[in-house]
């Protein structure tokens, strides 16, 4: 759906070239949630700006369904953009204007003049993002997760097939932005939507998104599905996305004095829930205590992370019984 | 009191009317030309939409030297342009051209101003959905800067108030006209000070409307 062959961009700073993005290849199919995620300045937010020209690349081609946007003429472009919605940290909707007037304004920019038919449009927009009571408010009059449902009613007025999100929750509270990712995965499903967002949250990537690229210095270090990425992170900027500020050095010296062999285990869908770790224990006669866990979620599949010491009984037959049961296990200390 | 009976109310009448004229033509040929300069300072200037850095230096060199002028020169040094123009240099059509441009360059400057006060990310926003630059300008950023504009035509048309006083020098008429031939060169206080007061209710009452007008449009 959208390609990106061999992209760089830089800006030109008095007569500097900053790379922004280094050659960059990246391929997001069709109705996925795709995911970057990165601190700022790691070039995300030039790299979703580079899918609708907003930035124009310094080298390479950028092919969206098919076609190479980077050979695009202006009015070509334009025809392009409107297939292609976009929804901001700040939302950007004119204060000047109604809600409904914000959503209508794609609608009328692409030339449809026929007022009953804008009108029907809005109104079945407004329905699908919850927002029918406020059609004739402004914008200052609603609450950031209201504006942002009014950004999201408006990217979708021209019935884009991408859509891009650029920060789209991190002015909201923890609240609102689950609320308005529950959105953002709704329309995913029901229009086959493919969405392309940047964060710096690995929260908002663990919610909704299937493929997730980790960006830093204006490189992709890291990419993938969300589980792999999310469950073994290897890249150091995806492992302070995933672990928040616990290094794996800072554990090393917590567990120094724990006996016994140190194992992480990951659990992965429905293994989450099962009773695993009691039944090895009977079976084996090891004990176990748990150093650190987490059971979490990553979009709807369940997952849990257990890091253990095991001690005493039979330590090998319990690790090849946790294996066989579809459990990743790594060894931390043997 | 006694000095109110000796002044002539139809010549204070008729240099309202004047006064009233001089500010509507000039009001109007000022938005006419200065709008558009304004918006085409702003598009061309530093980090904007269609930034060319000699255009935008030149216009600036204009607009700076024609503000620098001292209006009551520019009153003089207009006069040829005047007739040229108007066919006289006296009365209300002889000073809407040399307060038109006196007042269009400072009023391109206050549009300017009040477009760079629209978020970067609502252009960057209406972009994003395939406007044309034309587009942009008349969808969102004059919608969006509309507060501003009305507060630009508001202290333009107050600036032009007092330009026309001064036009009384080259015998434009008007309420300024009629406090020096009368006020100052006849010794008339009570005319002067009668045209004072006029002046100031006009300065009041366009202020107030147009502080209205801001509140109006403001949705912030």
């Amino acid at each position: 759906m959208i390609e990106f062959q061999q992209v760089t961009k830089a800006y030109r700073v008095g007569n500097q070239d900053i790379p922004a993005l280094h050659a960059t290849d990246l391929s997001i199919e069709a109705g996925q949630v795709f995911g970057i995620i990165g601190h700022s300045g790691a070039g995300k937010s030039t790299l979703l700006r580079l899918i609708n020209r907003l930035e124009e690349p310094s080298n390479g081609r950028i092919i969206v369904a098919g076609e190479d946007i980077t050979a695009l003429d202006a009015q070509g472009l334009r025809r392009f953009r409107q297939r292609v919605g976009m929804i901001f940290q700040h939302f950007n909707l004119l204060s000047s204007a109604t809600v409904a007037d914000n959503v209508a304004l794609p609608l009328r920019l692409a030339g449809i003049a026929d007022r009953r038919q804008v009108a029907a449009r809005v109104k079945s927009l407004l329905a699908r993002v919850g927002l029918s009571d406020h059609a004739d408010k402004y914008p200052a009059q609603l609450s950031g997760g209201q504006k942002q449902r009014v950004g999201i009613a408006r990217a979708l007025a021209t019935e884009p097939s991408i859509l891009l999100c650029d920060e789209a929750t991190s002015a909201l509270d923890p609240h609102t932005t689950r609320q308005v990712l529950q959105l953002l995965a709704e329309i995913n499903q029901e229009l086959k939507l493919t969405i392309v967002l940047i964060t710096h949250e690995m929260d908002v990537i663990r919610r909704v998104c299937d493929q997730v690229a980790v960006m830093d210095g204006g490189h992709i270090v890291e990419q993938g599905k969300v589980s792999d990425v999310f469950l073994h992170p290897q890249h150091p900027t995806t492992r302070s996305f995933v672990f928040d500020d616990e290094s794996d050095e800072d554990q090393a010296e917590d567990f120094a004095h724990v006996p016994g062999r140190i194992l992480r285990l990951t659990f992965l869908g429905e293994a989450t829930f099962a009773p695993l770790l009691g039944r090895v224990a009977r079976a084996t006669g090891v004990d176990y205590s748990i150093l650190a866990g987490r059971i979490d979620r990553i979009r709807d599949e369940p997952c849990g992370q257990l890091t253990l010491a095991l001690i005493g009984g039979d330590v090998d037959a319990a690790m090849a019984q946790l294996n066989a049961a579809e459990v990743h296990v790594e060894v931390l200390r043997g | 009191m006694s000095e109110l009976f000796n002044i002539d109310w139809y010549d204070i009448w008729i240099a309202t009317l004047d006064t009233l004229l001089m500010l509507g033509g000039s009001l109007f040929f000022t938005v006419l030309f200065g709008l558009p300069l304004g918006i085409l300072l702003f598009l061309t200037g530093p980090r904007q939409m269609f930034q060319r850095n000699g255009l935008y230096a030149v216009l600036s060199l204009v607009v700076n030297a024609l503000r620098s002028l001292p209006f009551i020169i520019l009153l003089i040094v207009m006069i040829p342009v005047t007739k040229l123009i108007t066919g006289t240099s006296l009365g209300v059509a002889g000073a809407i051209p040399p307060l038109v441009v006196g007042a269009t360059p400072f009023f391109a400057r206050l549009v300017e101003t009040a477009l760079r006060e629209v978020d970067r990310g609502i252009i960057e926003a209406t972009q994003s959905m395939g406007a044309s630059t034309r587009q942009i300008i008349t969808r969102a950023l004059l919608p969006e800067a509309r507060p501003g504009i009305i507060a630009a035509v508001t202290v333009i048309a107050i600036t032009l108030v007092s330009y026309t006083a001064m036009a009384g020098v080259v015998g434009g008429g008007g309420l300024g006209d009629l406090a020096i031939r009368y006020g100052y060169q006849r010794f008339q206080t009570d005319v002067m000070i009668v045209t004072v007061v006029l002046l100031l209710i006009l300065v009041q009452i366009l202020q107030s409307v147009g502080d209205r007008l801001v509140v109006h449009y403001s949705r912030k």
